[in-house]
């Protein structure tokens, strides 16, 4: 395998019953690539994302990640990835270095480097004050800024975001964006879903899901081009309309 | 008659929480106004309140007339309120949820069809669905005929499109123009910007507060700075190197541009165009462009 | 009013439709009144009797025949030695062995009386306890038997058992059980019940409706109504003819202290899910604060009288130790209804209470 490309599917399939939640999907990411996978609801994102994170087993297929295989390997791969999403990321019961100081070490970091990292990551984030705050009483934004540094705090090959900016004002959405390029910049690979369609066009590339295909992969201005659309919105529209299935 | 009268409005919670200050707006008769900030400015508790679940500490609220303190059980048989988290009853199916609400507010599927006719023929044939085995968008679908099934005048909506698909998102607020030619008066809510262009008029909040109430193309029209997009085949060095050049008042990222404005007169673009080859940047393009509801709410939240 | 019984239709159907629950809340009664009625049972049955004697006796005869003919004993088998005791002890083949003197016939009228053990397997004490006593009783009633009239003869212990001459232990667990399921069932299920529709968001919509919050609430307590209604059948049934327990009492008086204390039950699952709004939460709440005292504190396991007196002056708060108490007399002593007066005024003023309380605390709104 070509040690550019750090996640690769081939025919990858996972079937719940008589019902196929992902139907062969086959696609490549090279390192240091923001891979956006987009989709209607229950197109088969969620399905996907668990079987490349090493959380569920493919019915049939096969796919890589970080150089390990997804059936087989697991353990391997959740050394290599990080993963952030909307709905749980950090404790807010738990103060900001506690957070910090209990991942690193799930991740079996040295102290000498936590706490090394740990004061970099704060000074970055300008968060310095903040240490002792509990999560729960940080605003949104910062919880979700926060929460991009620690899932890349122990420097994985690849980190999974599963609708990272949801519901997060402007200004901080820009600098969480501006933070996933710059760890794009360093060779962490940012696999991202999203429902914000702006964000699409952060995307060096984008996939589209439908009904647990995927339909379209390429990066955003091809796919203008391709679809004869002035937006992503437009191209999600009119993917998404060929879509048969429900839930 | 104005359909929302807000005056005022101030709420803390217990601990010293600040939720709202000092709301005030007033939304037509078949107005579709949206409220337009992220999670936590206060849009939840400014729906609460408006659908009488909530006192205020300060300030008034009336509804069709009627105020929300001392005539909230009149107000309750006439409006529909979809709070944020609502996820109806999944263990029943789509049909018994709709029955149920139709029963609640005295009335019958059958009486009031035509007003979610439109909407619940996409859930026909899944009517004996239980709501829990129903995608995102047809859920949120679904909820909206659950308020809307007993004619209400006024419609409170909470974050209706939030976690739903563009797709779906996009067919929901079709449904909310064609309420609102039926003379339906709308509060909507959503963090989706790009929705607010749909909305009549909307209100920008932050932290509690109003920045703006407008029609949104006059909010857009107030942006008072010249406004650039620029593109390049390295966004991330782009964004450096444009923050770098003076002049450039500030620089970010917005789709497939980087928006940046400049400090009034004397910018040239052909110069900074210049400098940027010079660094190495190629496919460069600099274009003036009309600002769009969130570079509004950045510049307004800026000051 | 139709809104009202929609609101009911509705609720049924939340029972219903989650299978689980409902089978578990419909099976739990049953599961232990078999388990407290048979499993945990300090009864005398099938106790299995090895016999040494070392010659054909008549009078050995007559008193094994009675042995075995009781419900009680069996007698198993004849051994030779008192070397195997041991050996079929913890084999389990035999609970106790009776031993019988050299001529014992002869020696029965004999001043100095027959020799006579009884040997018990006393791993389990009051059970050994049990079969000693019941043993003796039958071999004092064959001493009677035969010797009317007689004036000289051993003392034997005059043991009067009250209430529950048998000693049936499911007498005594049937109340507590009762007392626990609809405790269970009404508090638990309806602070869950309502704190569901809080998290779901539904308690909103709900409010902001012409139903009446009063409404709401009796709608969703009535299907828990119902079901402790099936429960309290079911206990009932099921301790007539499985477990043999007579209702010896009123039985309408035992029906109307049972709905005292169920809309006893039912106000504080409402007081429960006003003060929480997490289904988790509720659940620990009506577990810890509820469910446990009952089990503990109220008579079931232990008897109030034994605790130390500070537990005791506490259990008088708690309605199932009334319940309890009321239903003990009136279902195993078979006292009349004039015997539980303080009871039910206790449990009434409860009610009362627990209702006005529950009733303040649900809020027209959110806060």
């Amino acid at each position: 395998m070509n040690n550019d490309i750090v996640i690769q599917t081939k025919d990858l399939t996972k079937k719940f019953g008589s019902f196929t939640a992902v139907d062969h999907i086959s696609f490549e990411v090279r390192r240091g690539e923001i891979f956006g996978f987009l989709g209607a609801n229950g197109a088969g994102k969620t399905t996907a994302m668990r079987m490349l994170c090493g959380l569920s087993r493919p019915t049939s297929g096969m796919g890589q990640v970080a150089g390990f295989d997804i059936a087989r390997q697991q353990e391997k791969i959740k050394q290599n990835i990080g993963y952030m999403s909307q709905k749980f990321s950090l404790y807010g019961d738990l103060k900001v270095w506690e957070n910090i100081r209990l991942y690193a070490g799930i991740y079996g970091m040295k102290d000498a480097d936590i706490a090394r990292k740990t004061e970099e990551l704060l000074e970055r984030l300008d968060f310095t004050k903040e240490r002792d705050t509990l999560v729960d009483s940080l605003p949104l934004g910062w919880k979700q800024k926060l929460a991009f540094s620690v899932s890349i705090f122990h420097e994985p090959k690849i980190v999974f975001l599963d609708e990272p900016t949801g519901g997060v004002d402007p200004t901080t959405r820009r600098q969480f964006w501006e933070m996933i390029y710059e760890a794009a910049n360093r060779g962490i690979t940012i696999f991202v879903t999203t429902h914000y369609m702006d964000e699409a066009e952060y995307c060096h590339r984008v996939s589209m899901m439908v009904d647990g295909r995927i339909d379209a992969l390429d990066s955003p201005s091809n796919l203008k081009q391709q679809f004869n659309a002035s937006s992503m919105d437009e191209v999600f529209r009119k993917l998404a309309r060929k879509a048969e299935r429900m839930e | 008659m104005k359909a929302v009268v807000v005056d005022n409005i101030h709420k803390s919670y217990e601990g010293g929480i600040r939720a709202l200050s000092g709301i005030s707006f007033d939304a037509d008769r078949g107005e579709l106004f949206g409220i337009i900030g992220p999670d936590g400015a206060g849009k939840t508790t400014l729906f609460r309140i408006m659908a009488t679940l909530l006192l205020a500490n300060e300030g008034t609220c009336r509804i069709d007339g009627l105020d929300v303190v001392d005539d909230y059980r009149e107000i309750r048989k006439r409006v529909g309120y979809m709070p944020g988290r609502f996820s109806l009853y999944q263990d029943l199916t789509v049909e018994e949820n709709l029955g149920f609400f139709a029963s609640v507010f005295r009335t019958t599927i059958a009486e009031n069809y035509h007003l979610v006719e439109d909407i619940y023929k996409q859930l026909e044939p899944f009517k004996r669905r239980r709501a829990g085995k129903l995608s995102g968008g047809m859920k949120q679908k679904l909820a909206l005929c659950c308020a809307l099934i007993h004619k209400p005048s006024v419609l409170f909506l909470d974050e209706p499109t939030t976690g739903v698909d563009p797709v779906s998102r996009k067919e929901f607020w079709e449904m909310l123009n064609r309420l609102q030619k039926q003379g339906i008066t709308i509060i909507v809510s959503t963090p989706y910007m790009d929705e607010a262009k749909l909305c009549d008029r909307i209100a920008l909040i932050k932290n509690g507060q109003f920045m703006s109430i407008n029609r949104p193309m006059d909010i857009i029209r107030q942006f008072d700075l010249p406004l650039y997009a620029v593109k390049g085949d390295d966004m991330f060095r782009l964004l450096h190197d444009v923050r770098e050049y003076k002049g450039v008042d500030h620089c970010y990222v917005s789709g497939e541009f980087h928006h940046f404005t400049v400090a009034d007169g004397g910018f040239d673009s052909s110069a900074l165009l210049a400098q940027l080859q010079q660094k190495g940047h190629s496919a460069v393009r600099i274009e003036r462009v009309e600002a769009n509801i969130e570079d509004c709410y950045m510049r307004l939240a800026k000051d | 009013m139709r809104e009202f019984w929609v609101f009911v239709r509705k609720e049924f159907y939340h029972i219903l439709r989650d299978r689980r629950t409902m089978m578990i809340l419909l099976i739990m009664p049953v599961v232990m009144i078999i388990l407290f009625g048979f499993a945990l049972t300090t009864e005398v049955r099938n106790v299995n009797i090895g016999v040494l004697a070392s010659e054909p006796d008549h009078a050995v005869e007559q008193i094994l025949n009675r042995l075995d003919a009781s419900e009680y004993f069996t007698v198993k088998e004849r051994l030779d030695s008192p070397d195997d005791i041991d050996r079929k002890f913890r084999g389990r083949e035999l609970d106790m062995v009776i031993a019988f003197g050299d001529h014992f016939s002869e020696k029965v009228f004999d001043p100095e009386g027959a020799a006579m053990q009884l040997v018990v397997d006393a791993t389990n004490a009051s059970m050994a306890q049990s079969y000693t006593a019941y043993a003796s009783a039958i071999v004092a009633q064959y001493q009677q038997d035969m010797q009317p009239g007689a004036g000289r003869k051993g003392i034997v212990p005059n043991v009067v058992l009250m209430y529950n001459p048998q000693m049936k232990s499911s007498y005594n667990f049937v109340p507590g059980i009762m007392g626990l399921t609809l405790m269970l069932i009404c508090a638990l299920m309806t602070s869950i019940a309502i704190v569901k529709e809080k998290e779901t968001g539904t308690m909103e919509v709900l409010l902001v409706s012409p139903l009446r919050p009063i409404h709401i609430i009796i709608a969703k307590m009535i299907p828990y109504f119902t079901v402790s209604c099936v429960n309290l059948l079911t206990i009932l049934l099921l301790s007539i003819f499985v477990l043999k327990v007579p209702v010896a009492g009123s039985m309408v008086a035992l029906c109307v202290v049972s709905l005292i204390y169920i809309i006893i039950a039912l106000s504080l699952g409402l007081l429960v899910s006003t003060l929480v709004d997490q289904q988790i939460i509720a659940m620990l709440f009506s577990s810890m604060l509820l469910m446990v005292p009952t089990i503990l504190l109220c008579g079931m396991i232990f008897p109030v009288e034994s605790m130390p007196e500070i537990l005791q002056y506490f259990s008088h708060l708690l309605p199932p130790k009334w319940y309890i108490m009321a239903v003990r007399k009136l279902m195993i002593a078979g006292l009349p209804v004039s015997f539980i007066w303080k009871e039910i005024v206790i449990l009434i003023v409860m009610a009362v209470l627990l209702i006005t309380i529950s009733l303040r605390k649900f809020n027209n709104r959110l806060e």
